[in-house]
């Protein structure tokens, strides 16, 4: 068996400067499977922890009988609400989910109770074996009976978690050409690899815990377990457990509250692990969306006005909805200038399963409606798609809809100009050696060449980096250098995306040193804030950066103090620091020897302001752009499709690991092709119908194309590391690129995603 | 054959005892809970996304869509059996140099399924790398960088038969 | 505790000791590559209390061709992977394009024809070959054997013939000099689900067969469809007009009875067959 630190963040001594690709540090273990993910971590005498969850998406609990699950050979505990002992609820931004249902249960999958025993399957029959008695009640499904105010309320906070209206200019103004659409976007899962699980091991007595856990923020869930458990959050101690993938899933709680409560209250260690079923019920999701937009434009096609409503479905529990509305709706206009705007969001509770953070965070959603806009404008303008959206192209300085001025490098022409220089496939339909994987409908023989039509279509996106509306969102990391080491010290989330890798290149590049060493991620050092929102390399690099900046500082000091030279003279080059008015030269090394620097930096972004009531405000800390091209190839009679070929320009700031950065770019449009044409929860009456792989469909390899991409690198000054976020914007336009090109295939308009096969065959 | 609570497994050229085990065990859960061989990773419980991937007798299969109990007398190799710790195989080397890792989770799986068509097709084509490994999920890559570390150890096996 | 209970794993290396066992505990569940009943074991679904498992016998394993009957006997243990290469490749090439449709590779290692058979979902993909070419099901066990067509096991969905202690031994398909082909549409490029699929063959009398699946309870032979084919297609020249194949496709979508699910809509279900079941008789007859 494993132990909970039988794979610790080891260092790495492999040289790489920042805008080089080292190898990342946990690669080789990864690639052995010796690397410990938190479903790896075990302990002596463990329990297996499981839910019960309900079976109704809205009904009213009249009985819970546990006592037959406690008869159950193997069982060591059963606990229901009665058994928290502290806060009832919890939630990201408003804490309006139980810990455990107690009169009510609001969505499917719902936690009602929790068991830990000595077996998965003595588990399984435990919870079989507790009695719930429902009456069941008519589920509130349908987002427009929550706003009409015609459902009575399914929580006690209501039934519209947020409105917010964005009021801007000329709100008479009617445009030469006027083209209007109502667009859908279908429930999306992150559907991360790496399912959830944790280890819980408490202390003698109760007086504390220690969870291993996969998650995005260790500080923001130290916060809510602790008041859940009614502990100092100081004895509430967690430990990155390895993350099999985040993409958002992981920013709200899950199993953490349970798997502590029943470690606490058998005094054992507790393992928890969901099954994939369970997974899908026991995270939130992308929002599903309903968005109307009706933009006005001059005859040559320049855009006036737009009209837009937006109706995020917020599922049973608020989560982050109020913040992917304003995500949402501050990001209508898309990357193109508009000084009148007249927007109303609504981001609503139902019985529905939980909505929260997926990458991409409510402006996916935005996008594939504006881009769709934009493909009808220049149809309406005699323009082709290229021509409408290089003609509206947003520029630093201009003013967003909430009247905020883009001050970032805003290169969107640039990355209009260069996707489209960016070759276009150069094999015909079906391919040149006659393999039907290269048609749609692959092995399933369907089609052959003369069937297929290809089409190209084009989406172009704007995402706002980092937290917004006056969060003060920071970062904290500690650098220790000792005779030529330096020690880095962070509790940012490691979900895959490489930070791991990152954070070396930029101690190494800071203090000319060549070894790094990784301390474990966890919650002895202060908040990194949450691995999302595209913000880790900008918040967590520039806490690193500063961190080492100020132990840089320490050493020239030193090194001044003992060489009789002013500090400010001294610089790193390559492994030494340099006198640069003089002659001395000395390795970062010898300089550091004997001595220890320890330094601590907080890296806080900019202030941001909440919006008003006409929705005015610098409410958005920083921007990035991205465009893609999309070369599809369908099969018009039976609806099926084989992405070809997509093509992308992406302002990325600095490439500061381009190899991190072309994953960060790969993987983002598989999770919008996957969008696209492929990837829905299907819900009907609350009832969730596809809870496994074998129908929540995942892009595979013979579904992904070849990917063409050019890196804009203009560095960003506002940038500590002149680096813009690179996670979000690829799997934004990505979606709407691949529904132009489908439609530009078949001449015929699509409104929703994912497009189904009956969707094009119409 | 099992009897009543024990039965013997071959993995990684060892014979294992498995002791007081449930009949309804995967291999999976067995390799995992059982021999603490965490390598292999499940992901979905139904053969639908490889993350599992294990050699049995010569084959690649799905060890959660194997009854531990009706494996004895197989020759099971798991990701812990394709190459000592600290000593990665070529193309594991090949991942991690590609950039074919990012949360790393399909990717024991991955890599078994590349050792397997690398073996049997040494110069696979693109489409014939999509297809032998189209049932191994990846959700971080996008698959590029895969097929990119696939093919790159597909041309130094060709120009060194002893580079493996 | 489960690690006390009784546990009763049978792995047969013959048939008779697998049909012995059986014979003793009829409700035994019986193993094959495994692919089906683990999704359920793993679900908690099925919770078995004594297994066979018959992927190691090796009167399961094999094949053998009869000249005289021009036919194949394919045992019920050879794998999806095995069916995608040759010799079924050159004598039932529907079948080796079927297999290559079903799950993963890895999926194809351990799946076998008769657990298709076995589980019957009409999503199964390789029983659309086998209700297009009359395949014959020979099922045994410790007090006789009896064989039965295809179209006659299967009486619903994953509903068959089977009773208590019988196992599925063989299939006996036909070879058949005449083209044949097979399709399906999933709304993924691998490892995909059918929504619906067809298979058209052409037999050694010239008569058009087709059948289709996950359009209905069970697999449908479209009898109409057929015989209006005898009468519009020309052997000779390899020929059918267009419209004379479209119309053909209706009249199998007509015989379908698809229903709506989360995976795709009836009438989409309908439209594709129809698609499907046209675009495969052109390719048989591909003049005209």
């Amino acid at each position: 068996m494993s132990t909970a630190t039988r794979e610790g963040v080891v260092g790495e001594r492999l040289g790489g400067r920042l805008g080089d690709s080292p190898p990342r540090p946990d690669g080789i273990a990864k690639v052995q499977g010796s690397f410990a993910f938190s479903g790896d971590l075990s302990s002596d005498g463990f329990l297996w922890g499981a839910t019960l969850r309900s079976p109704h998406p809205y009904a009213r609990i009249l009985r819970i009988d546990v006592a037959p699950a406690w008869r159950i050979d193997g069982v060591a505990t059963v606990i229901t609400a009665d058994d928290v002992p502290g806060k009832p609820t919890y939630g990201l931004i408003s804490s309006d989910q139980p810990v455990f249902a107690t009169d009510v249960v609001r969505y499917v999958g719902e936690p009602i109770a929790a068991v830990a025993a000595d077996h998965p399957e003595t588990c399984r029959r435990a919870l079989d074996a507790i009695i719930v008695e429902y009456e069941v009640l008519p589920p509130l499904t349908d987002p427009e009976l929550a706003i009409d105010g015609s459902h009575p309320p399914i929580h006690p906070s209501g039934n519209i978690i947020r409105h917010q209206r964005i009021i801007r200019g000329d709100q008479t103004l009617v445009g030469d050409v006027v083209v209007e659409g109502t667009y859908q976007i279908g429930m999306q899962d992150q559907a991360f690899l790496g399912l959830e699980a944790a280890l819980a091991m408490p202390d003698p007595g109760g007086a504390g815990i220690d969870l291993f856990v996969a998650t995005q923020w260790l500080h923001e869930d130290r916060s809510q377990i602790a008041a859940c458990l009614d502990l100092d959050p100081e004895k509430v101690r967690l430990t990155l457990g390895g993350v099999g993938g985040a993409f958002g899933a992981r920013e709200d709680i899950s199993l953490q509250v349970h798997t502590c409560l029943l470690a606490l209250r058998t005094g054992r260690p507790v393992r928890m692990a969901y099954s994939r079923q369970e997974s899908f019920l026991g995270h939130v999701h992308r929002h599903p969306a309903t968005i109307w937009m009706r933009h006005h434009a001059t005859w040559q096609g320049v855009i006036q006005r737009i009209e837009a409503r937006m109706v995020f479905d917020g599922g049973a529990y608020a989560s982050t909805s109020s913040a992917v509305l304003i995500n949402g709706i501050t990001h209508t206009q898309g990357p193109y200038k508009c000084i009148n705007a007249t927007v109303d969001g609504f981001a609503v509770r139902t019985n529905n399963l939980p909505c929260g953070a997926m990458r991409g965070f409510g402006v996916v959603q935005a996008c594939f409606a504006h881009e769709g806009q934009m493909d009808k404008l220049a149809a309406a303008c005699g323009l082709d798609p290229v021509e409408i959206r290089l003609l509206n192209a947003m520029e630093t300085g201009d003013a967003l809809i909430t009247g905020q001025v883009i001050e970032n490098v805003a290169p969107v022409a640039e990355c209009i100009r260069l996707t489209a220089e960016l070759p276009l496939p150069d094999t015909p339909v079906g391919g040149l050696d006659g393999d039907p994987m290269h048609l749609p409908g692959g092995a399933g023989l369907t089609a052959d060449a003369a069937h297929i039509r290809r089409g190209i279509g084009w989406g172009v996106a704007i995402k706002n980096l980092m937290y917004s509306e006056k969060f003060d969102d920071y970062s904290t990391a500690r650098c220790r250098l000792a005779d030529g080491v330096a020690s880095l010290k962070f509790a940012t989330s490691e979900v895959g995306q490489g930070f791991v890798v990152l954070a070396p290149q930029i101690a190494r590049s800071v203090l000319g040193v060549d070894d790094v060493v990784l301390e474990p991620i966890d919650t002895t050092i202060g908040s990194a804030g949450s691995t999302s929102a595209s913000r880790q390399t900008w918040m967590s690099g520039g806490a690193v950066d500063g961190a080492c900046r100020l132990v840089r500082e320490r050493l020239f000091e030193h090194v001044g103090t003992r060489h009789d030279i002013d500090p400010v003279q001294l610089a790193v080059d390559g492994r030494d620091v340099v006198d640069t008015l003089g002659t001395l030269r000395i390795s970062v090394a010898a300089a550091s020897a004997g001595v220890v620097f320890d330094e601590t930096f907080e890296h806080h972004h900019r202030p941001t302001e909440e919006l008003d009531e006409n929705g005015q405000g610098n409410c958005h800390t920083a921007f990035a752009f991205v465009a893609h091209r999309a070369v599809v190839d369908v099969d018009p009679e039976l609806g099926l499709v084989k992405v070809v070929q997509i093509a992308t320009a992406q302002d990325v700031g600095v490439a500061l690991n381009p190899l991190s950065v072309l994953g960060q770019i790969e993987g983002g449009i598989a999770q919008g092709l996957g969008l696209a044409v492929m990837e829905e929860i299907v819900m009907t009456d609350g009832l969730v119908r596809n809870a496994s792989f074998t129908d929540y469909l995942l892009p595979t390899m013979l579904d992904m194309p070849t990917v063409v991409a050019t890196m804009i690198e203009r560095p960003d000054p506002m940038a500590p590391l002149g680096a813009k976020g690179v996670g979000e914007p690829p799997c934004i336009s990505s979606t709407p690129a691949i529904v132009a090109a489908i439609r530009d295939a078949i001449g015929r308009d699509l409104s929703r995603v994912p497009v189904r096969p009956a969707d094009i065959v119409g | 054959m099992a009897d009543n609570n024990h039965y013997q497994l071959h993995v990684n050229g060892s014979l294992r005892d498995i002791r007081d085990a449930w009949i309804g065990e995967s291999l999976l859960y067995v390799l995992r809970e059982r021999l603490g061989m965490f390598g292999s990773k499940g992901a979905c419980e139904q053969g639908e996304c490889g993350s599992c991937s294990v050699m049995i007798d010569d084959e690649l299969l799905c060890s959660c869509l194997v009854l531990a109990a009706s494996a004895p007398g197989q020759e099971i190799v798991t990701i812990e059996g394709i190459a000592p710790l600290g000593s990665p195989s070529d193309v594991q080397r090949a991942f991690v140099d590609c950039g074919a890792v990012q949360c790393g989770f399909c990717t024991p799986g991955l890599i078994m399924a590349a050792h397997t068509l690398l073996e049997r097709t040494p110069q696979p084509s693109d489409t014939e790398i999509r297809e032998a490994l189209s049932g191994n999920i990846c959700r971080c890559t996008g698959y590029g960088r895969i097929i990119e570390a696939v093919q790159r150890v597909a041309v130094t096996r060709a120009a060194d038969p002893d580079s493996k | 505790m489960y690690s006390r209970c009784f546990m009763s794993v049978v792995i047969s290396t013959t048939l008779a000791e697998a049909l012995g066992a059986l014979a003793a505990q009829p409700s035994s569940t019986v193993l094959a590559g495994g692919t089906d009943v683990m999704v359920e074991v793993n679900g908690g679904h099925r919770r078995p209390d004594a297994v066979i498992a018959v992927g190691r016998i090796p009167e399961l394993r094999t094949w053998s061709h009869d000249t005289q009957e021009s036919t194949i006997r394919i045992g019920a243990g050879i794998t999806y992977a095995e069916l995608e290469r040759a010799p079924f490749l050159q004598w039932v090439p529907a079948l080796s394009q079927a297999a290559r449709t079903v799950g993963s590779p890895q999926i194809r290692h351990a799946a076998t024809l008769g657990g298709n058979v076995a589980t019957c979902s009409p999503a199964g993909d390789g029983l659309p070959v086998l209700a297009a070419l009359d395949a014959v099901v020979h099922l045994v066990s410790a007090t006789g054997s009896r064989s039965m067509p295809f179209t006659e096991f299967m009486t619903g969905p994953k509903r068959t013939a089977l009773v208590p202690g019988e196992l599925i031994e063989a299939v006996t398909v036909p070879v058949f000099s005449g083209w044949q082909g097979y399709a399906k549409v999933g709304v993924r490029n691998a490892m995909v689900i059918s929504n619906a699929g067809a298979c058209l063959a052409v037999d050694d009398r010239n008569r058009v067969r087709i059948a289709l699946g996950s359009v209905g309870p069970t697999i449908i032979r479209c009898t109409d469809a057929e015989f209006f084919a005898a009468s519009v297609v020309d052997h000779s020249s390899r020929s059918v007009t267009e419209a004379d194949a479209a119309e053909f496709g209706r009249l199998a979508a007509s015989a379908s009875r698809p229903i709506d699910d989360h995976r795709s809509t009836a009438e989409y279900r309908r439209h594709a067959v129809a698609v499907l079941a046209r675009r495969l008789l052109r390719r048989a007859f591909p003049n005209g």
